[in-house]
């Protein structure tokens, strides 16, 4: 049974009046336990109305979203529990931290869940360190860190909240590459030690192709491909239509295919192109000096 | 003929924000100038000290030591200010903290307001700098309406239309998606082919720098390199310890030439790219 | 959501009264006022009423715009008109029962100020119609220039509201966007005591507060590097130009705020 599953779900803006719009059309969507979800899609393609119907912050116009098979909307359902399922992380999250210490602000969450002290206070450390923030700027106030530290401790604010599903919209939005590379490889070393399942919205397919096993790809409220990133990418072309760029070392290897140089496989981070070409280097003999 | 901009040995300090701690130094000692008609990037990590030095280009900071020097005015001169601001514009990072009016073309005419220009010749600059930046059909909308790209072409726009040599872009890129990015891109480099304007590019991007003639790298303060994009990106191992990233052809051709495999150091685009190893496998 | 909340009560359209000196307009409206509030007569109920037809008509503003615009002062409206009903005793009485009394003028009295209150909602509400906010900020900065004399910031008192008003809609996003946020964290904002909920607007209220002095902050940067430097030697993209029709609407008000005087007057 899939953790999260999304069945004809529809979400429509200003109903009835002239800016009715509908954000997500008809859409179904199965996310396993444990999967590593990128979404891409350029604004205005549903992705935040999407993330917020996953955890029950709208509710939509049509269909439903499943949550280890039930209906987050039945009757009699907690919502602030399926809240605390699914964790949602929204973009710029440094911007909601409002505590007096970094301590309290990533406590918020599991204290919100009723959990006692001893819990909440484990619960802290152990995100805190899945993020990088050192227990000596526990009680400094969040103002006080870099962009990037506060960023991270408000990540560790959902994280804290342990939810079988974390969502994340843009986490690396505005961050340098080397902040970009140190939330995405925390996050995956996050989920492989804990097993959930992560869903990252990004706009950067460079990103987004190292660290996912499947890649969902919204366009106009509707969901063009949801499938692994080699086979995603291998579909070039009719991304880019959709004015998604595909990353730059898939670009060469589609150029050399272009020319009759294929590979059996679709290549989309360096290391496994250059891994590809020296293979096929070696094979013509020589070349090298 | 005299520089557009000349930086004499900058430093800048911030001050200490506790007592006795000492005052934190952003700049080292930084000497660079810039020609009129120059498209060039400053590309470093945070906290590198490129936004500082963005800052002492139009006396918004004054350099703790050392001196600036915009047409030959000395930005320490109090008298000078209004006319440097008028030489070099400056555009920020968040879009919507720099637009002040309701309504797009009254939010470009607000320099020229400020300046004085007389409402006949101002509704022609405010024109004329709304289609530069292909923003004439929103004039009448309101911020709020406009998608992050269009709200950073009005602000480019409010700058231009003060006719400026120079803009100093600080990150205005970082918040926007990739159509924004594009659509801003587009905009500024075409300023600087058919208007001849001076833009100076503050990025942490490795592809916006590569859209550019001249690319400076600053790190801790001081300027580590100041050479055309292709040469910095062949640096692969240096940009990498700055923090920085380069072009992934470059990087490709960089684990190619590592492997003993001739292939020029300076390709960045994966057309060139896939030609020099189409041209390898031979 | 917030946002959907209309922003003023700006509903452009193109008529006369929307083409008018913002300037006149408001003047117009103050004289309306004082004519509104001056007659003790039935009169100046009349002629109120004739100018707002009058100005509805020539602005193609939906009468049922106007309502509407009534309809949150209803329970205003009905306390007026209870107590002035109730409290004001003299000329027949048509019911008692204890302390109860209605009289003639207690009916009189409290359909007048009804009526009053009404135009005037309905009169000012035009205003704001047919001009947009920032037009309107022009306008105020220009009738009270003079006061710059006795050293009144008057330009900095517009640049404000200019402001505000720019901000007003970037906030009210953001509002959204953090009460989302800190729902999905499990902050619970619908249920609990009054001390409870006040105690959860907290992790709404300061980030929205941060944020906001950060936006000035950068702002006030952003304007300090276009050369802002005060209202001095500022000149504006769009001046605002009187022309007939605003005469001609004035010359019209006048008349009836003269003929209502006439009125008053003679029949007393």
């Amino acid at each position: 049974m899939p953790i999260l599953e999304a069945k004809n779900l529809t979400y429509t803006y200003s109903i009835g009046s002239p800016f009715e719009k509908t954000a997500i059309d008809h859409i179904d969507l199965q996310i396993e336990q444990g999967e590593f979800v990128g979404i891409i899609g350029h604004t205005g393609s549903g992705k935040s109305t999407l993330m917020q119907m996953m955890n029950g912050l709208l509710k939509p116009t049509e269909g439903t979203v499943l949550l280890n098979g039930q209906d987050i909307w039945r009757k009699g359902c907690d919502r602030r529990a399926v809240r605390f399922e699914v964790g949602l992380v929204f973009q710029y999250p440094e911007y909601q931290l409002f505590e007096e210490t970094v301590y309290k602000d990533i406590a918020f969450g599991p204290k919100n869940m009723g959990l006692d002290e001893k819990e909440i206070d484990r619960r802290v450390r152990e995100t805190a360190e899945a993020v990088g923030i050192a227990a000596e700027l526990f009680e400094k106030p969040p103002y006080a860190l870099s962009g990037g530290q506060k960023r991270r401790v408000a990540i560790a604010g959902v994280m804290a909240m342990e939810p079988k599903v974390l969502i994340l919209d843009e986490p690396t939005a505005g961050l340098d590459p080397q902040g970009r590379t140190k939330i995405l490889m925390q996050l995956a070393a996050y989920q492989k030690r804990t097993g959930c399942t992560v869903m990252l919205v990004s706009h950067s397919m460079e990103d987004v192709a190292k660290y996912v096993s499947k890649l969902l790809v919204l366009s106009q409220a509707k969901i063009v491909c949801f499938d692994t990133p080699a086979n995603v990418f291998a579909q070039g072309d009719s991304l880019e239509e959709m004015g998604l760029a595909l990353p730059q070392i898939t670009r060469v290897f589609h150029n050399l295919r272009a020319r009759g140089i294929d590979f059996d496989d679709e290549v989309y981070t360096v290391k496994y192109g250059a891994e590809l070409l020296l293979k096929k280097l070696a094979e013509r003999g020589g070349g090298s000096c | 003929m005299e520089s557009l901009i000349k930086i004499e040995n900058a430093h800048f300090s911030y001050p200490a924000a506790e007592e006795n701690a000492k005052p934190v130094e952003v700049l080292k000692g930084v000497s660079l100038e810039f020609e009129h008609g120059e498209l060039v990037a400053v590309l470093g990590h945070n906290g590198s000290g490129k936004s500082t030095l963005a800052k002492l280009l139009n006396a918004v900071l004054l350099p703790t030591e050392g001196k600036v020097t915009v047409a030959g005015m000395d930005t320490k001169d109090e008298e000078n200010l209004l006319e440097i601001r008028q030489h070099v514009g400056m555009v920020f990072q968040n879009p919507d903290n720099q637009i002040v009016a309701t309504i797009v073309e009254e939010d470009v005419a607000f320099g020229l307001e400020n300046l004085g220009v007389p409402s006949d010749e101002m509704r022609v600059r405010v024109d004329q700098a709304l289609q530069a930046v292909g923003m004439y059909a929103y004039r009448n909308h309101a911020p709020h309406q406009l998608s992050g790209g269009q709200k950073q072409r009005v602000a480019i726009a409010g700058i231009i239309a003060m006719r400026p040599d120079c803009i100093v872009l600080d990150e205005p890129t970082a918040m926007l998606d990739p159509q924004g990015r594009k659509e801003v891109m587009r905009t500024i480099k075409l300023l600087n082919r058919d208007y001849g304007i001076t833009v100076i590019l503050i990025t942490h991007e490795m592809d916006e720098a590569a859209q550019c003639d001249r690319v400076i790298v600053v790190d801790h303060g001081t300027v580590r390199m100041d050479a055309p994009p292709e040469k910095v990106f062949s640096h692969v191992q240096e940009m990498r310890a700055l923090g920085l990233d380069v072009p992934q052809p470059t990087e490709l051709c960089d684990l190619l030439r590592k492997a003993g495999y001739h292939l020029d150091p300076e390709i960045m685009t994966p057309e060139a790219c896939a030609d020099a190893i189409a041209a390898l496998l031979q | 959501m917030l946002k959907d909340i209309t922003l003023g009560q700006f509903f452009p359209m193109d008529s006369v009264v929307h083409k008018m000196d913002a300037r006149y307009k408001i003047i117009i409206t103050l004289i309306f006022l004082v004519m509104l509030f001056w007659g003790q007569h039935l009169t100046s109920l009349i002629a109120g009423f004739l100018f707002v037809m009058l100005a509805t008509i020539c602005s193609k503003i939906p009468p049922k715009m106007l309502v509407k615009s009534i309809k949150p002062i209803v329970p205003i409206l009905a306390v007026t008109g209870f107590l002035n009903l109730f409290m004001l005793k003299g000329g027949k009485t048509y019911f008692a029962w204890k302390f109860i009394e209605i009289t003639e003028q207690g009916v009189q009295t409290s359909i007048f100020m009804v009526v009053r209150i009404c135009l005037l909602i309905a009169g000012t509400s035009l205003l704001t119609y047919t001009t947009s906010p920032i037009v309107l900020t022009d306008a105020i900065e220009s009738l009270l220039s003079p006061l710059k004399k006795l050293k009144m910031p008057v330009h900095e008192l517009a640049m404000m509201m200019t402001i505000a008003l720019r901000f007003i809609p970037t906030l009210i996003e953001e509002t959204d966007k953090i009460m989302a946020a800190q729902k999905a964290r499990g902050a619970d904002m619908e249920s609990g005591s009054l001390m409870q909920r006040v105690r959860a607007l907290v992790p709404i209220l300061i980030p929205l507060f941060v944020s906001a002095f950060r936006r000035a902050e950068e702002l006030a940067l952003a304007m300090e590097c276009r050369c802002y430097h005060g209202g001095e030697g500022r000149t504006r993209l769009r001046t605002l130009r009187s022309g007939m029709r605003d005469y001609i609407a004035l010359g019209i008000t006048l008349l009836l705020f003269t003929a209502v005087i006439v009125l008053n007057i003679m029949l007393h």
